[in-house]
């Protein structure tokens, strides 16, 4: 696959990039507390209103790569500055600049200590989660990718929760230990074929034993992200620990970025090595469902129920992605999407209570939803969500992902129905104890129901799910093409 | 070269405003206490050095029989030796660690070093090329000695013996294998003499020569086993000074040993052996024991070792690539190293050493120096957008393209390593509150160091995302060096 002629006009994709770094310089400028709030949260929304232009003119009928940017970088060493998306790209820098508005609105109030810092932390985040999906040079996605790990990780451990100290480093140096074996690939790669730029380096003929050690080496990194089970014992410290703001940011984002690095590297890249080794993924993927479901069942912390959930979330993604059939991948790519924003709308949901009742405890908020009867409708809708009810958006995406998993082979699907079972017992556990309580609740008369500010920041996700829900063709369509690509390419090397 | 030899006045200009630097800074310390003025002569000399050199970057010419060469490859790093010594002034401040008496002698024995460094750029003649390493390490060994003494302490006249000892016993194996050398070849030139060795490059004489040779570099670079020195020195010796000693002769021992690797090609296996074996150890060693510490310096010590380590895996190729990533490296890692230690020096308020907990609570008593110990720190670590990251990753470009894949995955496995005691750092400075009894007040910072800070911030990450510049000039006049 080459690299198609840079569009001409506006880089679009540059300035979605470098704006909220350039808002993060002047956030500095701006006095603490609400100038910064008020400036990070007029920054984000315009970025993210400016962003919903990449659909005016995208072309969803071809897998090329749109919007491309293209100037020389370092030509020494061969690096080139590539910037563009295709339909799988697109929804997820959507949902980046679009998510991140209401990570302002959500530490709205829940952080007053050092305000400027965590604006210019979660900017530089935006800054670095958009280059990640956008990149088309290798070195210049790494770049991306790796540098998020220092704001991210002083988001955990300056604004974080009792343990967030632990929670941060480990973060830290399991995220690195991943990806230091990714850059040893994208030399091995470079020097293989001379290139770094990633539609070049799709699609070409390496034997397998090279194709496997590449994949070896990019699964690690990418399933530590994810996370896959056996590499998942990061993300409930991380998340739990981290602020609001840096929970959604990990879920809807950062996990993505895992997922999204199997479908724009692992399958195109090295796709003989894909089909040798997807049964194991395949089956690593459901081990993450029913384990993740599982740990979440078995959790008295909310957002521990909501972080194991996400576990098995993603493992419903991996599933779809490694089937390799259109159905399953397109909606393992839809649960990505769903995860984003449902898991984002929970733990907001999750921030908003513990805002004010200063525990996540379940059973020390049982009944809450009697005094706040608007968040228990919100809550409600958003557990339906999680547990796939039909309507919502994830039904769609697990029915997808189901479906192709039917197709690959049916133990794997029969395998992979328990964990939905199970997200329906502690989605409905979690929705039991909040909303209704038991016969003697803790005191909650005091606890006001959720302001306009929150209704605000909820509504757009319960849309979202509902829309996915109810109409997906919209975004399944934008995704197909550039599926339906790299299933190809795979059906190519099939020998 | 070009037909119209420049003037030598013109083309060694850097040189004559460094050496009248020196001059002045002489007098000056004939007089009493001028430590602000010998400061300021000082930050003079080097921006007139550094201008200078921008003034004839174009200039080529070979000076005095031979002997010294001006050319891009020199210019560029006699600007960075320049920027490191106006670095390493402004970190040094009002020297509150030095003698009280001696301080103005301190800057120019510092001046009298950096001359010695500015030469070692373009000497091409064996002769020249000691003489001014001598030059260059003379005067650190009294820097070293020149810290305050503290009650039934001297462990700044234990640290300065240690460093002269080793110094000169590597200067002793090193003249030992030049000896080799003039011997295979029959001439010091060092141009003349790289085309002499090439038809009996893979004898054993002519590799034990260099080798030889190499071991001072190895010393002053901290490559293990000639280490041994590096964490006392760096603890024993006062604040500014180690500033000085972990930042300057390590990228004057990476710009020599290219002038002697350059000589070899990959297929000299031996040699790259050598190279691989030293980076090996010198990686793993500095990485483990860099876990334990918890003096700052010395745990900045350790991690010296550990770069050393990386910067060989440059010198394993044998080839263009690999030298440029190493040259490239040395010079990121001095401003780095700077960054850290303009913290440790403003952070520690009588210049006495610094634990890591003394970092504690750091981003609210100063958020520009924790800014600063962060991207230092981080650059260290080799995460990107900052220079470590993109010089081990053009190092470990040129690893792998010799196929020395043990060697990189090795490598990546100590950045792993490593960056649990940068943390540890990153730790002390941003997620912990200081204990109760502890200093808290916020620290006040000149002007000049803010610019200071500020300027290195730029230059670890300009450095790292904007390298094609330097790479390039670099990678095109290694030519100079190679048969």
């Amino acid at each position: 696959m080459n690299l198609p002629e840079p569009s001409a006009g506006l880089p679009i994709l540059s300035i979605l990039i470098f704006a909220p770094l350039v808002a993060a310089a002047v956030a500095l400028l701006l006095p603490a507390g609400r100038a910064v709030r008020w400036w990070a949260l007029l920054a984000t929304s315009a970025i993210g209103l400016f962003s919903l232009s990449l659909l005016f003119g995208f072309d969803a009928s071809t897998a090329e790569f749109q919007y491309v940017e293209q100037r020389a970088w370092i030509p020494l060493l061969g690096m080139e500055y590539a910037l563009g998306i295709d339909g799988i790209s697109l929804l997820l820098v959507l949902l980046t600049t679009l998510i991140t508005p209401f990570c302002v609105l959500a530490s709205w109030t829940a952080v007053t200590l050092r305000t400027r810092e965590f604006m210019v932390c979660m900017l530089i985040m935006q800054t670095a989660m958009t280059g990640v999906f956008t990149a088309l040079d290798f070195v210049l996605f790494f770049i991306f990718w790796e540098s998020m790990l220092i704001p991210m990780s002083i988001l955990i451990g300056v604004w974080g929760g009792s343990g967030r100290v632990y929670a941060a480093i480990k973060f830290f140096i399991y995220t690195m230990a991943g990806s230091v074996l990714l850059i040893v690939a994208i030399i091995a790669l470079r020097l293989e074929t001379g290139t770094f730029s990633i539609p070049a380096l799709m699609d070409q003929p390496y034997d397998l034993g090279f194709q496997l050690w590449i994949f070896g080496a990019f699964f690690i990194s990418f399933a530590i992200k994810v996370p896959m089970f056996p590499f998942h014992t990061w993300l409930p410290h991380a998340h739990v620990q981290a602020p609001t703001a840096g929970s959604v940011l990990l879920a809807s984002i950062l996990l993505k970025m895992g997922t999204y690095g199997f479908l724009r590297f692992c399958l195109p890249i090295t796709p003989l090595a894909t089909l040798e080794l997807a049964p194991f993924v395949l089956w690593l993927s459901i081990i993450a469902i029913i384990y993740g479901g599982l740990a979440a069942l078995a959790q008295s912390d909310l957002k521990k129920i909501v972080a194991y959930s996400s576990v098995g979330h993603m493992g419903f993604a991996t599933l779809g992605i490694f089937s390799l059939v259109q159905n399953g991948t397109v909606g393992g790519a839809l649960v990505m999407i769903n995860h984003g924003v449902t898991t984002g709308a929970l733990f907001i949901a999750v921030g908003i209570l513990y805002e004010r009742l200063h525990t996540r405890d379940l059973s020390k908020s049982a009944g809450v939803g009697k005094h706040m009867p608007v968040f228990a409708f919100f809550l409600g809708m958003f557990c339906l969500s999680s547990l796939a009810f039909p309507g919502t958006n994830s039904f769609i995406g697990e029915f997808l992902v189901l479906g192709g998993a039917f197709e690959v082979s049916l133990a794997l699907a029969v395998a992979a129905v328990p964990g939905v079972v199970i997200a329906a017992a502690y989605n409905l556990r979690i929705l039991q104890r909040v909303a209704y309580g038991g016969t003697n609740n803790p005191d909650h008369s005091a606890v006001a129901d959720i302001g306009l500010r929150e209704i605000c920041l909820l509504t757009p996700f319960l849309v979202f799910i509902l829309w996915i829900g109810l109409q997906p063709a919209p975004f399944i369509g934008i995704m197909e093409a550039s599926i339906e690509n790299i299933l190809e390419i795979i059906s190519r090397a099939q020998p | 070269m070009p037909d119209a030899q420049p003037s030598v006045f013109f083309a060694f200009l850097p040189e004559w405003i460094m050496l009248a630097g020196v001059l002045v800074l002489f007098v000056l310390t004939l007089g009493g206490d001028r430590v602000r003025a010998a400061r300021w002569v000082s930050v003079a000399t080097g921006a007139g050095v550094a201008l200078a050199v921008l003034a004839t970057f174009r200039v080529e010419a070979v000076l005095f029989d031979d002997a010294y060469r001006v050319d891009a490859f020199s210019q560029w790093l006699k600007l960075v030796f320049a920027l490191g010594y106006i670095g390493c002034v402004l970190i040094g401040k009002n020297l509150k660690d030095i003698r009280g008496d001696v301080r103005p002698e301190y800057f120019f024995l510092l001046a009298t070093s950096v001359t010695g460094f500015l030469l070692l750029a373009g000497s091409v003649d064996l002769i020249t090329l000691v003489v001014a390493l001598e030059l260059s390490s003379f005067p650190l060994f009294i820097l070293i000695a020149m810290r305050r003494e503290t009650t039934a302490q001297r462990s700044q006249m234990e640290s300065a013996v240690k460093y002269m000892m080793f110094g000169i016993a590597a200067s002793g194996i090193m003249l030992f294998g030049m000896g080799y050398l003039y011997g295979l070849t029959g001439t010091t030139s060092l141009p003349l003499l790289v085309e002499r060795l090439q038809p009996v490059l893979h004898t054993p004489l002519a590799v034990a020569g260099i080798t030889l040779t190499l071991a001072a570099f190895f010393y002053k670079l901290a490559v293990f086993p000639f280490h041994f020195w590096t964490p006392d020195v760096y603890q024993g010796a006062s604040n500014e000074t180690t500033a000085i000693i972990g930042s300057l002769p390590k990228l004057a021992s990476v710009l020599l040993m290219l002038r002697f690797a350059g000589a070899a090609d990959p297929g000299v296996h031996t040699l790259a052996a050598v190279f691989a074996v030293l980076a090996v150890g010198s990686m793993f060693y500095g990485n483990l024991l860099a876990l334990a510490q918890t003096d700052f310096k010395r745990l900045l010590g350790f991690s010296a070792i550990a770069h050393a380590g990386y910067t060989l895996i440059g010198l394993v190729a044998l080839e263009e690539t690999g030298f440029t990533a190493a040259l490239y490296y040395a010079t990121g890692y001095l401003f780095m190293i700077l960054a850290c230690f303009t913290v440790i020096t403003r952070v520690s308020r009588d210049g006495s050493n610094l634990a890591i907990t003394d970092l504690a609570g750091l981003h609210k008593r100063s958020p520009l120096l924790a800014a600063t110990l962060l991207v230092g720190v981080f650059s260290l670590a080799g995460i990107p957008p900052f220079v470590g990251f993109m010089g081990k990753f053009s190092l470990l470009t040129a690893g792998l393209q010799q196929g020395f894949l043990w060697l990189v995955l090795l490598a990546v496995l100590n950045t792993v390593i490593a960056v649990y005691y940068y943390l540890r750092v990153v730790h002390a400075a941003f997620f912990t509150d200081p204990p109760e009894d502890a200093d808290t007040a916020p620290i006040p910072l000149d002007p000049a160091t803010v610019v200071l800070c500020l300027a290195l911030i730029a230059a670890i990450t300009g450095l790292g995302l904007i390298p094609g510049p330097f790479l390039e000039t670099v990678n095109a006049s290694l030519s100079s060096i190679r048969p």
